[in-house]
């Protein structure tokens, strides 16, 4: 359980750092009056879907932290064989780099208010993010031709299960990316839709951040790594 | 840190934030079925959760009537048996307990009390309940499948779960289990995320977060306990959906059932006890916070004295949250880990207690030299308060891991769990809703009714659970639909489980007398006014009761103070609302 207990830890840190500046020390029951003198305490102006998303995010996270937990659980048996990974997931990683990038550009033009180029950042983050998708079902094709099939051990059904997690957030997020393409077709520049093309650059990045990840684990780099850590502790 | 008392001023800047643009219903269908107002969905949750609880409540009358008479109910089966109870089991926790605290009470609190119009995602709060009522459907379903509901325990232990001899295991039982459960998680998710973001994004102005009534920091910070923990049910639902459905070995290791061997290999049932506890124990936080929560503010209103040490239990309740994700392996003493592991275990689970204890401490100095006043609420407080130390001692008994281990799986565990987390709890529930029917509908409930009901609740679990703590001590298992004819067993057992299985009937029946309640009252109840119970949380401040679609007037109220001002000196009234701009403070003029 490392990798939650980790993840958990800095969800305290940020937890902690908000508390800090929300006067826990004060004692109300002496205060009466506005509070216009602390601001800070207020609740904040910023959009309730960014902060909804940022939550959102931590309990993705959260999921991935475990079901990570539990792969490097089992990792630790003897009789762990991973398959061998298709080379195709580094292609894949390229594009889905892609896909993030296309949508920080989105962004960018979203605030310089440049709706051409808004539109094709959308455009080409959403078909990015599909050939990711093309690409991870070829990456799961190449390994059952070799003959791993998910049942055939539980570092393969690790697999295929934390792709295809991945995969389904991935395609959650493309309704969204949907909607908001059609927008930015249809319409003008709104707020709305420079807010929505910031969600979704947010969760994009947040999608490749836990891909990176995945992928480190299951190239067994995280594992080495776990190790270099654990000789030099002991 | 210095105390600054901010100044007063004359003028209240208008709001910066723009209020959030409310959705307005258009048909009677989106007013009273697809509904977007936290109001309605909070009675939806409510609903749906208390009959479902019902028909946990019917499950155990059924276990204690095979074990109290079981000759004359031998056609409940073992099977029967253990499918009764893990439903029941899993109802009680999950289905009733989590979805009434935060998506009922949640739902219909947080937006009244932080002074907010609605939720800020009323469209996914919506979606919340109905994806919750498919769950919850899902879960009925698996009565009427082939095989039965699972039978598995609440706790699903792979890998008995998904083999024949365990009912539901090889059919649908297990199946439609796991499903319901994902669905519950993905439902709940979405309704989680509305009610932190409320918390944090819709507080009105002046409400700051110590100006908060405990019952917001308690669902607040239970809302992102469950946030951080379903995820690990979740996963561990969908890693035993593979092993079920497609046959892989998350779980399972290999296994011969019945002289076949299953297709498994190589699969760790250990995995599953981890995931499982790392959401199991906080998932006992998760239905006590809300709890602790409002019982503080009941305590408070109705004893007319301010909370005695209110930072104190925030701070408590912001520990406990944080101390409870490090603390699940005490459910694991006996699944043979390594002994260092246990021995920091063991050490969080006492540590977890201090905070816990605090609690208890600054309730019952809140009602030292309080004008008590024995209303139904009060009367359920004192009840939980009571129930929970009682619990309380003795699971630091079962924190031990010396104590723990012969104790493990006894009638003990099943008393001790059911002190602390299913009566307490529930004994809340029911002074809540005692507390705020009369805002939900206007009319106050009725009052014999209450009493009968508290009464017979309140000595009934008694009567129900203290004497299964002794059958435990015997050494009597849990989970054995019978005990039959076992040398050691004394026969003052045999007795004692009849009286048990009496006592559980008589509280079930008082159970029905407040359902009827709740619909007599409806129509008949004494009209409740505004705040019938003179309190100062914004909720008892709303422009008509029932609180209109959009909860408040024309404008947001503005806070002005803490929700604890009772009985302040000088103060003409024994409350100050919090949004009455009075200078008057606990300690004089501010
Ligand atoms: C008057 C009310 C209740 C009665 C008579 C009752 C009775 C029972 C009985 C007889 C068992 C089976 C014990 C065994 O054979 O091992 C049981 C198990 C259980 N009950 Fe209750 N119960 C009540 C209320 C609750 C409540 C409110 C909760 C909520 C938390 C709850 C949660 C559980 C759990 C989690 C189990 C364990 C199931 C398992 O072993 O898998 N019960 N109850
Ligand atoms: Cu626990």
């Amino acid at each position: 359980m490392t990798a939650i207990l980790i993840f958990l830890a800095a969800i305290l840190a940020i937890v902690g750092w908000w508390l800090s500046r929300q006067r826990l020390m004060s004692k109300p029951w002496l205060e009466a009056g506005p509070v216009t003198a602390f601001p800070e305490t207020e609740a904040p102006d910023t959009h309730p879907a960014k902060i909804g998303l940022g939550v959102f995010i931590a309990v993705v996270s959260a999921l991935f932290a475990l079901l990570i937990s539990a792969y490097l659980m089992r990792m630790a048996y003897v009789d762990w064989q991973a398959p061998p990974m298709p080379r195709l997931l580094w292609l894949n990683t390229g594009t889905l780099l892609l896909a993030s990038l296309a949508m920080h550009c989105a962004v960018v033009a979203a605030h310089k208010g440049q709706l051409d180029n808004l539109r094709l950042a959308l455009l080409t983050a959403g078909l990015t993010s599909i050939a990711f998708l093309a690409g991870q079902l070829l990456a799961w094709q190449d390994l059952a031709s070799q003959g791993y099939f998910v049942t055939e051990n539980p570092a393969v059904t690790f697999f295929y299960l934390l792709t295809a997690m991945h995969g389904l957030h991935v395609i959650g997020g493309l309704v969204v990316l949907g909607r908001t393409n059609i927008r930015a077709w249809q319409s003008d520049r709104t707020a709305g839709l420079v807010l929505s093309a910031e969600l979704c650059a947010v969760y994009w990045h947040a999608l490749l951040i836990i891909w990176l990840i995945l992928f480190a684990v299951l190239m067994g780099w995280a594992g080495n790594f776990i190790d270099i850590c654990h000789r030099l502790l002991s | 840190m210095t105390d600054v008392t901010p100044q007063e001023a004359e003028f209240i800047p208008p709001a910066e934030v723009a209020e959030v643009e409310l959705y307005h219903p258009h048909s009677w269908w989106t007013r009273y079925v697809f509904s977007q107002d936290a109001k309605v969905i909070a009675i939806q949750y409510a609903g749906t959760a208390m009959s479902i609880g019902f028909v946990a409540l019917v499950l155990s009358w059924l276990m204690r009537l095979k074990l109290g008479f079981p000759d004359t109910f031998s056609f409940i089966t073992p099977d029967a048996y253990y499918q009764f109870m893990t439903m029941h089991g899993m109802i009680m926790v999950i289905y009733l307990l989590t979805a009434l605290f935060l998506g009922g009470f949640g739902n219909y609190l947080i937006p009244l009390m932080v002074g907010a119009r609605d939720m800020v995602f009323p469209y996914v709060n919506m979606l919340s309940y109905w994806i919750y009522l498919l769950a919850v459907l899902v879960l009925v379903a698996s009565f009427f499948a082939p095989g039965g509901p699972t039978g598995a325990g609440w706790t699903l232990y792979p890998p008995q779960a998904i083999t024949s001899g365990t009912p539901g295991g090889v059919s649908w039982g297990i199946i439609l289990m796991l499903v319901s459960l994902i669905l519950f998680i993905i439902g709940f998710t979405m309704g989680g995320l509305n009610y932190v973001v409320t918390v944090l994004q819709g507080r009105t102005r002046g409400m700051t977060l110590m100006r908060l009534p405990l019952t917001v920091w308690g669902i607040f910070t239970a809302t992102v306990m469950a946030l951080l923990a379903f995820p690990a049910l979740f996963v561990a639902c969908v890693m035993m959906l593979f092993d079920r459905v497609v046959g892989s070995s998350f779980f399972m290791p290999a296994v011969v059932d019945m002289g076949t061997p299953l297709p498994h290999n190589g699969g760790s049932p250990l995995l599953w006890q981890h995931l499982f506890w790392f959401f199991g124990h906080p998932e006992v936080y998760i239905v006590a916070l809300p709890a602790f929560g409002i019982v503080s503010d009941l305590i408070a209103t109705h004893a007319r004295k301010n909370i005695f040490g209110y930072r104190m239990m925030v701070w408590a309740i912001i520990i406990i949250g944080a101390l409870s994700f490090v603390v699940w392996a005490h459910h694991m003493y006996v699944s043979g880990m390594y002994p260092y592991f246990g021995f920091f275990f063991a050490t969080t689970t006492l540590i977890i207690a201090v905070p816990t204890a605090i609690k208890v401490y600054n309730w019952v100095l809140t009602l030292w030299k309080g004008d008590i006043h024995l209303t139904l609420p009060m009367l359920f407080a004192l009840a939980f308060i009571i129930t929970f130390i009682n619990g309380g001692l003795s699971g630091l008994f079962l924190g031990n891991v010396v104590v723990d281990v012969p104790l493990s799986d006894t009638m003990f565990v099943v008393a001790h769990f059911h002190m602390v987390m299913g009566v307490a709890p529930v004994l809340v529930v029911f002074g809540a809703i005692y507390h705020w029917y009369p805002k939900i509908t206007g009319r106050m409930l009725n009052e014999t009714m209450g009493r009968i009901h508290f009464w017979v609740t309140f000595l009934g679990t008694y009567m129900i659970f203290f004497p299964m703590h002794y059958i435990g001590l015997v050494g009597i298992p849990r989970r054995y639909p019978e005990l039959g004819d076992t040398a050691f067993i004394p026969p003052s057992v045999h007795t004692l489980n009849e009286f048990i299985t009496i006592a559980a009937l008589v509280v079930g029946a008082a159970q029905l007398v407040f359902l009827f309640n709740l619909f007599w009252s409806l129509r008949y109840g004494k009209e409740a006014g505004d705040n019938p119970w003179r309190a100062t949380t914004l909720e008892w401040q709303t422009a008509g009761t029932p609180p209109p679609h959009g909860n408040f007037g024309k404008e947001l109220p503005v806070v002005y103070r803490w929700a604890y001002d009772y009985s302040v000196p000088g103060a003409p009234e024994d409350f100050i609302p919090q949004n009455d701009p009075s200078p008057l403070t606990q300690g004089g003029p501010a």
